[in-house]
């Protein structure tokens, strides 16, 4: 779909006077079956993902796997040295299996150090950060969202999306600024 | 006339004076745009003067040796482990703020979690010297590592202080990986308001596109939801795995279960005392009153009485077991403690500073006044500095043999590296402030009573049930 002035459409986006607003707006677009479109706002708001439709956040999943590994490596890294590779003998003190509970703190930490490194790169991959350009950063109003404008932005390519009936869908939900927010 | 049980109850609101979400964007992010006011330049100076004094002595401790220090026998660990166990302390607050609150939903801690997460890197920043300088040849430090190598030399995992090195070195990472996914949103803010190319570009590029889409926020909560999490666990640990530095020991004094529990809460203690410390003069400069309210001081400044009151209750209980243990050397400690060559530290710092006076926020006057607040943290800043240089060197001049009994007298060098440490962490924070927004603007946004979607249902528009059949990714 193009503009009259060949740009390329990638959405058309509103904005909501507050999040109140936002929120009951969301659940309508949701009750209309729409699948590409997401909502913009300063600060998460609660029971938003309700309201969208969206489940559970799966990025856990890559924490369970994170902490998992990180409890593997440490005890492969005490372990292998300690009990294989070179067992030190300290004060004449033993060095059999009866001595893991030392070995805890080590395993602890690692399993905290690689969950926490999959919570912090599982953000970025889950949500196609970093990208230096979105197509919603052409529309000049879009630069309150980080301060307190609220937006919705249903895109070109859902296949329920037509041009009067997205309007009028945005009219009806309190939508203010109605626009088309170019692709390029 | 409303009956009492049927009033309804009003919370105190968290931002005063019915202040808005672009206000609060203007007022905390002004702090980074706007010229730097006079007094941090003087600020600034004095305290790089001083970190600089701090890093040349450190640079003359490197390359002369640890002689330099006061260390002899018998008192091998002084000013160097206390200064080491003092900071990271201090940076338990930050984490206690910023992810045990969190899961506790104390919507309160948005207002000072940044700044207090910002201290808590630079006092692990500060912390990290002095075990790594202490270790004398500091070009050997990666021996603690368990790196290959031909000499077939690894650490001793059973050893403490390798579980230190791991635990310190995660909390670190850790709290960096926390405190700079809670930046993002605010660094595109700071982007969105850029008015220079190079603001642009720089907010741009650490912002890392961030455009608060909804979908992102819903990955972006559960990462914030899992680190805190994570973070719990291991701020709990960090100051356990110090304690077991001594604990593991069989030194009188240091030889005791109790200090896992005992370091924690004197972490905890010390630490929300350097945030009132950094955060009461920043609010005033800044004018940041109505988003930290004096609610805010006065939840701290309880943190600080019911932490600083285990603090207590574990010295009451350290004499009780020394006694009840009927060990001649044990008792000898602690008598030792109270009047033997350092008594006045115990008067002073421990009883005074850290047991005493924090007992004054029984008194609601006494919580809502800063400057008694700022005199509390003051001596408890004081107090918690004595209470490590008590156990650490108050368990080592006088151990067993009264032949191998010694004092110890610190050098210039000891003086000045940590001097030279407190203005590092100063200088670290002055610099954070007027770079780095210093509240979190998109979660004290989620304090305000408009963020709520329900607050006021726009009129004309009929609302839709909560729950929908629809699933869409």
């Amino acid at each position: 779909m193009r503009t009259p002035a060949g740009h390329n459409v990638y959405a058309m986006a509103a904005e909501y006077p507050s999040a109140a607003a936002l929120y009951e707006a969301a659940k309508r677009i949701r009750d209309a079956g729409f699948r590409r479109w997401d909502v913009y706002s300063p600060f998460p708001i609660h029971g938003m993902d309700e309201a969208m439709g969206l489940g559970k956040s799966w990025l856990s999943g890559w924490v369970l796997f994170g902490g998992v590994s990180g409890l593997l490596t440490a005890a492969i890294v005490e372990f292998g040295p300690s009990s294989f590779l070179y067992p030190l003998d300290v004060h004449g003190k033993p060095t059999n299996f009866f001595t893991v509970p030392a070995f805890f703190p080590i395993m602890f930490e690692l399993t905290v150090l690689f969950g926490a490194f999959a919570a912090f790169f599982a953000m970025f991959g889950m949500n196609g950060l970093p990208r230096w350009y979105h197509p919603m950063f052409n529309w000049e109003r879009f630069s309150r969202v980080t301060n307190d404008g609220f937006f919705l932005a249903i895109e070109a390519r859902d296949p329920r999306f037509t041009e009067t009936g997205v309007r009028e869908l945005l009219e009806q939900s309190g939508g203010q600024h109605i626009t088309i927010v170019h692709e390029d | 006339m409303i009956e009492e049980a049927e009033r309804p109850l009003v919370r105190v609101p968290l931002v005063l004076n019915k202040r808005n979400f672009s206000w609060l964007t203007g007022r905390i992010s002004g702090v980074v745009e706007n010229p730097a006011p006079r007094w941090w330049w003087v600020a600034f100076t004095i305290t790089a003067s001083v970190a600089t004094f701090g890093l040349f002595c450190l640079g003359y401790q490197i390359s002369t040796g640890v002689g330099t220090w006061g260390l002899n026998h018998p008192v091998g660990w002084a000013w160097d482990i206390t200064n080491f166990v003092f900071w990271i302390g201090i940076g338990h607050a930050g984490t206690l703020i910023s992810a045990i609150l969190f899961l506790l939903h104390q919507k309160w801690r948005t207002s000072i979690n940044r700044s207090a997460e910002a201290m808590t890197l630079f006092a692990v920043i500060c912390a990290a010297i002095f075990p790594g300088v202490h270790v004398g040849r500091v070009w050997m430090a990666w021996y603690l590592a368990p790196v290959p190598n031909n000499w077939a030399i690894w650490p001793n995992f059973r050893s403490p202080l390798v579980w230190d090195v791991f635990a310190v070195s995660t909390y670190f990472t850790v709290s960096v990986l926390f405190w700079y996914t809670g930046l993002i949103p605010d660094l595109a803010t700071l982007r969105d308001r850029a008015t220079t190319k190079i603001r642009k570009f720089l907010f741009g590029l650490f912002a890392c596109g961030w455009r608060g889409s909804n979908r992102n926020w819903r990955h972006y909560e559960m990462a914030y939801l899992l680190l805190a999490g994570l973070s719990t666990p291991l701020v709990l640990s960090v100051h356990s795995v110090v304690s077991f530095d001594f604990a593991t020991s069989i030194l009188p004094t240091w030889h005791s279960t109790i200090f896992p529990p005992y370091f924690v809460a004197g972490a905890i203690f010390g630490g929300f005392a350097m945030v009132l410390t950094l955060l009461l003069p920043a609010r005033a400069m800044f004018k940041l009153q109505d988003v930290i309210t004096p609610q805010h001081i006065d939840k701290m400044a309880k943190i600080i009485l019911l932490t600083g009151s285990f603090v207590g209750y574990a010295y009451m209980m350290e004499f009780f077991v020394a006694w009840y243990s009927g060990n001649s050397y044990e008792r000898f400690a602690f008598w030792n403690r109270v009047f033997g060559p350092y008594w006045w530290y115990w008067w002073v710092g421990m009883l005074f500073c850290n047991v005493l006076s924090p007992q004054l926020f029984w008194f609601k006057w006494c919580r809502r006044n800063v400057y008694v607040v700022y005199f509390v943290c003051m001596c408890v800043n004081a107090g918690m500095w004595f209470e490590r240089f008590i156990i650490i060197v108050g368990g080592l001049h006088r151990d067993f043999l009264p032949s191998a009994w010694g004092l110890f007298i610190p050098t210039w060098v000891d003086i000045w590296t940590y001097i030279g440490t407190l203005g590092i962490f100063t200088s670290l924070f002055l610099l954070f402030i007027r770079f780095l927004p210093m509240i979190a603007m998109s979660e004290v946004k989620t304090a305000v009573p408009e963020a709520d979607p329900h607050y006021a249902t726009p009129t004309g528009i009929q609302s839709v049930s909560p729950g929908g059949k629809e699933r869409t990714r």
